[in-house]
C-alpha cells in the first residue's frame, strides 16, 4: 500500500479495495466502521491527554512557573498518571440521585463530541463523513452536549450542581446561535456547506484573507462564541471553582469525572478545528493566488502538519484568554450574546452577502 | 445544633420559589471558616446570614490567665495578615498605661514594619480577589511579590507571618544589619511591579463590569455599622487612625488618607491599590532616617498595670483595631477585649449583597477583605 | 471638642450621670434605666453627635456586670466612654442600643454569648459563636473540666 503523506486518499482507497476483495461487502463495511471508530478513539484519547498537558504548561508559563516537570521527561507522563489516578478512584453516587440519568450524563457529553469530530477534515482523504450539509450537521450535533450537562446537574440532587447546570444550559443555548451565524457567514462566502468543498475553495487564499472585513469579524465572533460554547475561559461560570465548587459535575468522581473533563478538551479541539477549517484553510497550505514559487514552497509541508499547526495556534489563543481574564457573571454573558454578538452577526451576514454579490473580495 | 434547628424552622416558612443555599464552612472563597446562609430566588440574593464561631478559640479568656507580654503572641494569630499592627496595639496600650515613652528608633522601626505588613496584606488581598473573580493568574503575581516581604520579616523577626516582634517597652531585638538595604531594594523592585497589577486587573473591562455599582454601602451605613479601613474609606468615611489619632512615627510622615465616594466594590478595590502606593511612600520617608538608640526600654521582669481601663486604637490593614484592657493591679489582666475590624465589616454584608447575584456575593465578600480568626477570636 | 469642654457639655445634658476624666477619654457612668434615653440623646444632639460606636465590651465584676461603650463622633472627632452596670450577676439585663447604633446588634449578641448579659428589646438575641447549651465562658465562675486546665 502506497503511503503518500500529502494525500491520504491513496491509503484509504487501498484499504477499502483490500477489504472489499477479501471479505463480503457487509463484513468489509463493518470492519471499516470498526477501524474508523478505533482510530478516532485513539486520536481522541491521545490528543485529549496532550491537550491537558499543554494547558498546564501554557498556564504555568503565564503564571511564571514551570508546570509539571517531574513525571516523565518534561512532565510528559503527568496526564497519564492523572488518568490512572482517576480510574482508580471510588465511584461515589449520592443516595437520592437519579441512578439512570446520573450514569447517562457523561456518556451523552462524550457522544456529542465524537459525532462532531467525525466531519472534520484532517487532511485530503482523511475525513470520515463528508456530507454536503456538513456545517449544518455540525451545529445540530453540538447541541446534544447540552442535554448531558443539564442531566448531570439535575440528577445529582445537589443545589450547587443544579445552579451550575442551569447557568451552563442557558449559556450554551445562547451561544450556539452566534456560532451558527458566524459559520453561516462563511457559508455565504464559500457557497457550500460541505467541508471538503470549503477547504478546496481556500486553495487560492484562506477565507480570512479573501473575505477581509466580514470574515475577520466572523472569526472574532466565532472565537468568543466558541469559547463560551465549551464552558471555557472567561465564560466558565458553570464550573466556577470559587463559587460553586465544581458546578454541574460536583458529584461526579473517578471515570465519570474523567469523561466530563475529556469532553471539555475535545470540545475545545472541535471549536479550534472548525475555526481552522472554515477561516484559516483547514489542511490547505498558505497560498497567495498567483505567487507560484511561494505556493510551491508552502506545499512542501504536508497538509496534516498544516492542519495541526493551525489548530494548535487557535487553541493557544483560547488558552491565553482563560488565564488572563476574570470571569463574567451569568447575566453579563447572556447580555453579551443577545445584545451585542447577535446584532453584530446579523449585520455581518448582510455585509458578507453584499460582498459576495458585488464580488468585492479577493 | 441550634443552627440546624433554625434552618429547618425557616425553611418551613419559605415560599416555594425561594431556596436556601449554604456556603458552608468549607468553601473555596469564604476566606476561612465562615458559614453563610444565603436565601436565593433564582440567582438573586435575598438575604445573607453569616454564622460565625467555627474558629472561636477563646483568645479573650486565655488572655486573663497570662501576663501582658504574653498577650502579644496571641494577637498574632487573630488577624494573621496584620500581625505586626495587632502586636503594636497591645504594646502601645501597655506602654501608655505604664506611662513609658519608647525611644524614637523603636517608633520608626515599628512604623516601617507596620507599612510592610500592610503592603503584604494588600498584596495577598489582591491576589485572592483576582482568583475569586476568576482571573487565576493574579494569585501568582501577588504571592511572588509578597514572598519577598516575608523573607525580610524572616531575617529580622525570625518568623514570616506571626512575627511577635513588638513587646511592651520596645522591640524584641534589634533589626538585622541587612534590613535597610533589603527594604530599599524591595521598594525599588515593587514600584516597578505595582503598575503591573493595574494593567492586569484594574483596567480590565470584565473586572469593571463585575465591580462597578456592585455592593453599595452608603456613608451613613458605613458609620452605623462601624465599617472602617479601606472598605469604609471607599464610602467616604474618614476613619484612618493613622491620621486622626497618630501613634508611633506617624506624626513624622506625610501621607494621604485615601477617600473615595463611589461606595461600590470598584471603589474599595481602588482604595486598596492607592493605599499600597501610600505605604511605599511612607516607608521611603522613614527607611533612611532611622535614629540610633536602644531598641527597647528596660522593663521590670513582672509587669503590673495600675488599676483602671486602657484603650488603644491602631490601623490594621482591615480597619480599626482596638485593644481594651481592664486591669485590677495584678500581673494578669482582668479583662481584655479586642475590637476586631472584621467583626463590624462582616455584618454589613447583608446590606451590601441584597438584590445582587451569587457571583456578586463572592466578589463583595472579597472586597471586604475578611479574616475569619479576626472575627471569631 | 476637647475633653474639658466635653465634660462641661455632658454635665449639663446629663445631670444624673457620673462624669469623670478617664485615662484618655471622658467616661460617663449612667444607670441601667436611663441607658437607652442617654444613648439616643448622645447620638442626636448636634453639638456632640456620637454616631460611631466602635467598641462594646461586657465585663464581669464581682457583684454585677458592666457594659462599656466606646463612642466617637465623626463630625467633631471627640471620643467618650459610656459605662453602665447591671443590677446583679444572676440575671444581668440592660436595654439594647441596637436601634441607635446598628453595629450594637451584633456586639450585643457577642456579649450575650460570652457573658450571658440579656439585652431587652433586642430583635434577634441569639448566640453568636457558641451553641445554645454552652455556658457563658467569659464569666469568672465558668468551670469547664475538659477544656480549661487550672494551674
Amino acid at each position: 500500500m502506497a503511503f503518500n503523506i500529502y494525500d491520504f486518499t491513496t491509503l484509504t482507497h487501498n484499504i477499502h479495495t483490500g477489504l472489499a476483495e477479501t471479505f463480503s461487502p457487509v463484513l468489509a463495511t463493518t470492519i471499516e466502521w470498526v477501524i474508523v471508530g478505533v482510530v478516532y478513539l485513539l486520536f481522541v484519547a491521545l490528543f485529549g491527554l496532550f491537550l491537558v498537558y499543554a494547558e498546564r504548561k501554557v498556564c504555568a508559563a503565564f503564571q511564571q512557573r514551570l508546570g509539571p516537570t517531574r513525571v516523565g521527561p518534561w512532565g510528559l507522563l503527568q496526564t497519564i498518571a492523572d488518568f490512572i489516578k482517576l480510574l482508580m478512584k471510588e465511584l461515589i453516587m449520592p443516595r437520592k440521585a437519579d441512578w439512570f440519568l446520573y450514569n447517562l450524563a457523561p456518556f451523552l457529553v462524550i457522544i456529542a463530541s465524537f459525532l462532531a469530530i467525525a466531519v472534520i477534515p484532517f487532511a485530503p482523504g482523511l475525513q470520515s463523513l463528508d456530507f454536503d450539509i456538513g456545517i449544518f450537521y455540525l451545529t445540530a450535533v453540538s447541541s446534544v452536549g447540552v442535554i448531558g450537562i443539564l442531566l448531570a446537574g439535575w440528577s445529582s440532587n445537589n443545589k450547587y450542581s443544579l445552579i451550575g447546570a442551569m447557568r451552563s444550559g442557558a449559556q450554551i443555548l445562547s451561544y450556539e446561535l452566534s456560532v451558527s451565524l458566524s459559520l453561516l457567514t462563511m457559508v455565504v462566502f464559500a457557497g457550500t456547506m460541505q467541508f471538503s468543498a470549503i477547504v478546496e475553495g481556500q486553495r487560492d487564499a484562506w477565507f480570512i484573507f479573501s473575505g477581509h472585513i466580514p470574515a475577520i469579524i466572523a472569526f472574532v465572533v466565532f472565537l468568543i462564541a466558541g469559547t463560551a460554547e465549551t464552558n471555557r475561559g472567561p465564560f466558565d461560570l458553570a464550573e466556577a471553582e470559587s463559587e460553586l465548587v465544581a458546578g454541574f459535575h460536583t458529584e461526579y468522581s473517578g471515570v465519570k469525572f474523567a469523561m466530563f473533563f475529556l469532553a471539555e478538551y475535545i470540545n475545545l479541539f472541535i471549536i479550534s478545528a472548525v475555526a481552522a477549517t472554515v477561516f484559516l484553510g483547514g489542511w490547505m497550505p498558505l497560498h497567495f493566488g498567483n505567487f507560484e514559487s511561494f505556493n510551491h514552497i508552502m506545499d512542501f509541508i504536508p497538509p496534516v502538519v498544516w492542519f495541526f499547526m493551525k489548530v494548535l495556534g487557535v487553541i493557544f489563543i483560547i488558552m491565553w484568554f482563560k488565564w488572563t481574564f476574570p470571569r463574567l457573571r451569568v447575566d453579563q454573558i447572556l447580555t453579551l450574546e443577545w445584545k451585542y454578538l447577535l446584532p453584530i452577526n446579523l449585520i455581518n451576514i448582510l455585509l458578507m452577502a453584499l460582498v459576495v454579490l458585488t464580488k468585492f473580495h479577493f | 445544633m441550634s443552627e440546624i434547628r433554625e434552618v429547618i424552622v425557616r425553611t418551613d416558612r419559605l415560599a416555594t420559589d425561594k431556596y436556601q443555599v449554604n456556603m458552608g464552612p468549607q468553601h473555596p472563597s469564604t476566606h476561612g471558616v465562615l458559614r453563610l446562609l444565603v436565601t436565593l430566588e433564582g440567582e438573586k440574593v435575598l438575604n445573607v446570614q453569616p454564622h460565625t464561631g467555627y474558629i472561636h478559640s477563646g483568645i479573650e479568656k486565655m488572655c486573663e490567665a497570662i501576663t501582658y507580654p504574653q498577650i502579644i503572641h496571641l494577637t498574632d494569630r487573630m488577624d494573621y495578615l496584620s500581625a505586626h499592627m495587632s502586636n503594636e496595639a497591645v504594646a502601645l496600650c501597655v506602654e501608655n498605661a505604664l506611662q513609658i515613652e519608647v525611644p524614637d528608633r523603636v517608633k520608626y522601626i515599628r512604623t516601617i514594619m507596620d507599612e510592610l505588613t500592610r503592603l503584604a496584606s494588600h498584596q495577598l488581598w489582591w491576589c485572592v480577589y483576582g482568583m475569586d473573580l476568576g482571573a487565576l493568574t493574579t494569585f501568582f503575581y501577588g504571592l511572588r511579590d509578597r514572598e519577598l516581604i516575608l523573607d525580610i520579616f524572616e531575617e529580622t523577626c525570625g518568623a514570616r507571618m506571626t512575627v511577635s516582634y513588638n513587646t511592651p517597652g520596645g522591640l524584641m531585638f534589634d533589626i538585622h544589619p541587612n534590613f535597610q538595604k533589603r527594604v530599599k531594594d524591595y521598594l525599588k523592585y515593587f514600584r516597578a511591579k505595582l503598575p503591573e497589577y493595574d494593567s492586569l486587573l484594574s483596567g480590565n473591562v470584565i473586572m469593571r463590569e463585575r465591580t462597578e455599582g456592585i455592593g453599595h454601602l452608603s456613608l451613613m451605613e458605613a458609620i452605623d455599622y462601624g465599617v472602617t479601613g479601606p472598605s469604609g474609606r471607599a464610602s467616604g468615611f474618614s476613619c484612618d487612625v493613622r491620621k486622626h489619632q497618630p501613634y508611633s512615627a506617624y506624626p513624622f510622615v506625610k501621607f494621604n488618607e485615601i477617600l473615595d465616594h463611589r461606595c461600590d466594590s470598584l471603589a474599595r478595590y481602588e482604595v486598596r491599590i492607592k493605599e499600597m502606593w501610600e505605604s511605599i511612600s511612607i516607608i521611603e520617608q522613614l527607611i533612611d532616617n532611622i535614629p540610633e538608640g536602644d531598641y527597647a526600654v528596660k522593663m521590670k521582669g513582672v509587669l503590673k498595670l495600675p488599676e483602671g481601663e486602657f484603650y488603644q486604637r491602631a490601623e490594621s490593614a482591615r480597619g480599626e483595631f482596638g485593644v481594651f484592657i481592664v486591669s485590677d493591679g495584678k500581673k494578669n489582666p482582668y479583662r481584655v477585649k479586642f475590637r476586631s475590624p472584621g467583626f463590624s465589616n462582616l455584618f454589613a454584608l447583608n446590606n451590601m449583597a441584597k438584590g445582587h447575584k451569587i457571583a456578586d456575593l463572592v466578589a463583595i465578600m472579597s472586597t471586604l477583605d475578611l479574616i475569619i480568626p479576626d472575627i471569631d477570636r | 471638642m476637647t475633653n474639658d469642654e466635653l465634660i462641661l457639655v455632658l454635665t449639663e445634658k446629663f445631670p444624673d450621670a457620673v462624669i469623670a476624666q478617664g485615662n484618655k477619654y471622658v467616661e460617663m457612668t449612667v444607670s441601667a434605666e436611663s441607658l437607652h434615653k442617654t444613648a439616643e440623646l448622645l447620638k442626636e444632639t448636634r453639638e456632640i453627635s456620637f454616631d460611631y460606636l466602635f467598641c462594646l465590651t461586657g465585663v464581669d465584676y464581682p457583684e454585677n456586670m458592666g457594659i462599656i461603650y466606646h463612642l466617637e463622633s465623626v463630625e467633631h472627632r471627640h471620643v467618650m466612654v459610656l459605662k453602665v452596670r447591671t443590677a446583679d450577676r444572676i440575671n444581668p439585663a440592660v436595654d439594647t442600643v441596637s436601634d441607635v447604633w446598628i453595629t450594637a446588634k451584633y456586639h450585643e449578641r457577642e456579649a450575650y454569648d460570652l457573658l450571658g448579659i440579656h439585652f431587652n428589646n433586642h430583635t434577634d438575641l441569639r448566640r453568636l459563636f457558641l451553641d445554645d447549651e454552652w455556658g457563658f465562658p467569659l464569666r469568672k465562675d465558668y468551670v469547664d473540666e475538659v477544656r480549661i486546665v487550672e494551674r
